[in-house]
């Protein structure tokens, strides 16, 4: 599905993203975590095409990425609605880019806002939205074009735990009915174990570890044994690299 | 109660502190406001509407001419630094300069009728607009391009579904200050050979001596700005909803 090869990144003349190379197959899920400025957004932005590799490869179902992907979902950071723009109208600008009509485009507006429990809403602009309506609508708008591949920056960041652990029971859902593969950067150990298959460990612009996580995919994970289990492992890596 | 008889409230304020001045000064350069609301009242059908029409269409077609102009070239500007480089220089350099100096050169350009004076009003608020516009579009954040460029939308569909609304509310804003500015401008503008207008009116009145048809005149392009400040409101409420939705209930207040 994802192939990523050597991989360089440098803003102006800071190197952020460090050699990384990595792949995951298609359905497979990887969390990328990392403390803050390591480059876990320069990465994402360059699996979402939004900024040119100069360095390396990227391949996507064995062809090179160059720019944006249609079938490539991304969520960002700080959700990147529209502000003026309503739930639905929101939703739909995918749609419009593709030029689908609008008896179809409403048709699946409905069909995903009532799949993410958000067709109450649609008439709402985001800022009368709280954080995890909000969450739910970007994920409702990348969603509705039907991606083979969801990108996500600290989507659930904001949430308070409970609203974010619904958010990631919501994600797991997803991917386990469609199949869907996807990439998600955090600095959240939990979230990183709950949603990643694979998790790497990002530090400096490098990948210091990558790990399998056999438990993946188990809805009660959080209560499991394993999943402390493997946290703790996470969090001793990640302290580990603070030393060297 | 305020917010919906504002206008109202606005009015009676104005009313009696033109009273208070009235009756301590005395003399009739101040009018009474009373005497001055019955005289508008009389004269506006036969006698100041053709001036204010004439005032309203010089006013409106400038500002159109304007915001194409202005918002063309801000956008034009703000979207594409190299081009920022090169024409902000001469935005600046020209800014400043006092246009209104120029209305000699423009009659003798573009004669004495309505296009030298609507040329006038255009090159003064063209730069509050181009200046406004330029720097909204710098200042949306870069993230809001991502997120329309990975959604797979064009460059005009960015324009219009990201660009457009996202300066809208700051256009409307330079909007306002360029109802103000082009009605000072207008009322300069029509006292140089000028048969029409309501500036020319007032100036005219004034030479005869008829303080009560002179603050007649004033009250008829008071109630011009008014009237296009409500229409920019109205625009906003109707396109920038969005802007308001969030503090609907108002702001707490400071302490
Ligand atoms: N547009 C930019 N221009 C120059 N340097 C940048 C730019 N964006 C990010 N950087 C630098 O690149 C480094 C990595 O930034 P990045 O945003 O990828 O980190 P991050 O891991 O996502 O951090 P966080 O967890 O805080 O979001 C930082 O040192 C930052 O200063
Ligand atoms: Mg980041």
């Amino acid at each position: 599905m994802l192939e990523v090869d050597s991989v360089n990144f440098s803003y102006q003349k800071e190197k952020v993203v460090k050699n990384i190379s990595f792949r995951i197959d298609s359905g497979e899920s990887c969390s990328i975590i990392g403390p803050s400025g390591c480059g876990k957004t320069t990465l994402l932005y360059l699996l979402a095409g939004l900024m040119p590799v100069k360095e390396g490869t990227i391949k996507i179902n064995d062809n090179k990425l160059v720019g944006i992907r249609p079938k490539s979902g991304v969520i960002l950071q700080n959700y990147g609605l529209f502000p003026w723009k309503n739930v639905y109208h929101n939703i739909e600008l995918g749609l419009l880019a593709r030029h689908t009509d609008r008896k179809m485009i409403e048709q699946k507006v409905k069909a995903v806002s009532s799949r993410l429990n958000i067709e109450d809403h649609l008439e709402k602009f985001p800022i009368e939205l709280s954080g995890g309506q909000r969450q739910r609508v970007a994920i409702a708008r990348t969603l509705v074009l039907s991606p083979d591949l969801l990108l996500m920056d600290e989507p659930f960041s904001a949430l308070d735990t409970l609203t974010r652990e619904e958010m990631q029971n919501l994600i797991l859902r997803i991917h386990n009915r469609d199949n869907l593969s996807f990439v998600i950067v955090t600095h959240n150990i939990e979230e990183a174990v709950f949603l990643g298959q694979k998790i790497a460990i990002m530090k400096n612009g490098k990948f210091t570890h990558w790990l399998d996580n056999p438990y993946f995919g188990e809805p009660d994970l959080r209560n499991r044994e394993e999943f402390f289990k493997i946290s703790r492992q996470l969090r001793r890596l990640m302290a580990e690299d603070d030393l060297l | 109660m305020i917010k919906k008889f504002n206008t109202l409230w606005g009015v009676m304020i104005i009313f009696f502190s033109w009273l208070i001045s009235h009756q301590l000064i005395g003399s009739n350069i101040i009018p009474a406001p009373h005497v001055v609301a019955l005289n508008f009242i009389n004269i506006f059908y036969p006698i100041i509407l053709p001036h204010l029409f004439m005032s309203l269409l010089r006013i409106l077609v400038a500002i159109i001419i304007s915001l194409f102009l202005g918002v063309g070239l801000g956008l034009l500007i703000g979207m594409n630094n190299k081009l920022d480089l090169i024409i902000s220089p001469v935005v600046y350099l020209l800014y400043p300069v006092p246009k209104i100096a120029f209305l000699p050169v423009f009659m003798l350009l573009f004669g004495l009728g309505n296009s030298s004076k609507i040329i006038l009003i255009t090159v003064i608020v063209v730069f509050q607009i181009i200046v406004t516009t330029r720097d909204s579009v710098k200042a949306i954040s870069q993230e809001y391009f991502y997120s329309a460029s990975s959604l797979g939308l064009s460059g005009i569909q960015i324009y219009q579904h990201l660009v457009f609304p996202a300066i809208l509310p700051n256009i409307l804003t330079a909007l306002r200050i360029t109802v103000g500015t082009s009605i000072a401008v207008l009322f300069y503008t029509e006292n140089f050979a000028a048969k029409f207008g309501i500036g020319y009116f007032i100036m005219n009145s004034w030479s005869m001596v008829n303080y009560v048809e002179m603050f007649s005149g004033i009250v008829a392009l008071s109630l011009l700005g008014l009237a296009l400040f409500k229409l920019i409101d109205l625009l906003e409420d109707y396109f920038c909803y969005w802007v308001k939705a969030g503090n609907r209930e108002g702001r707490p207040e400071l302490r």
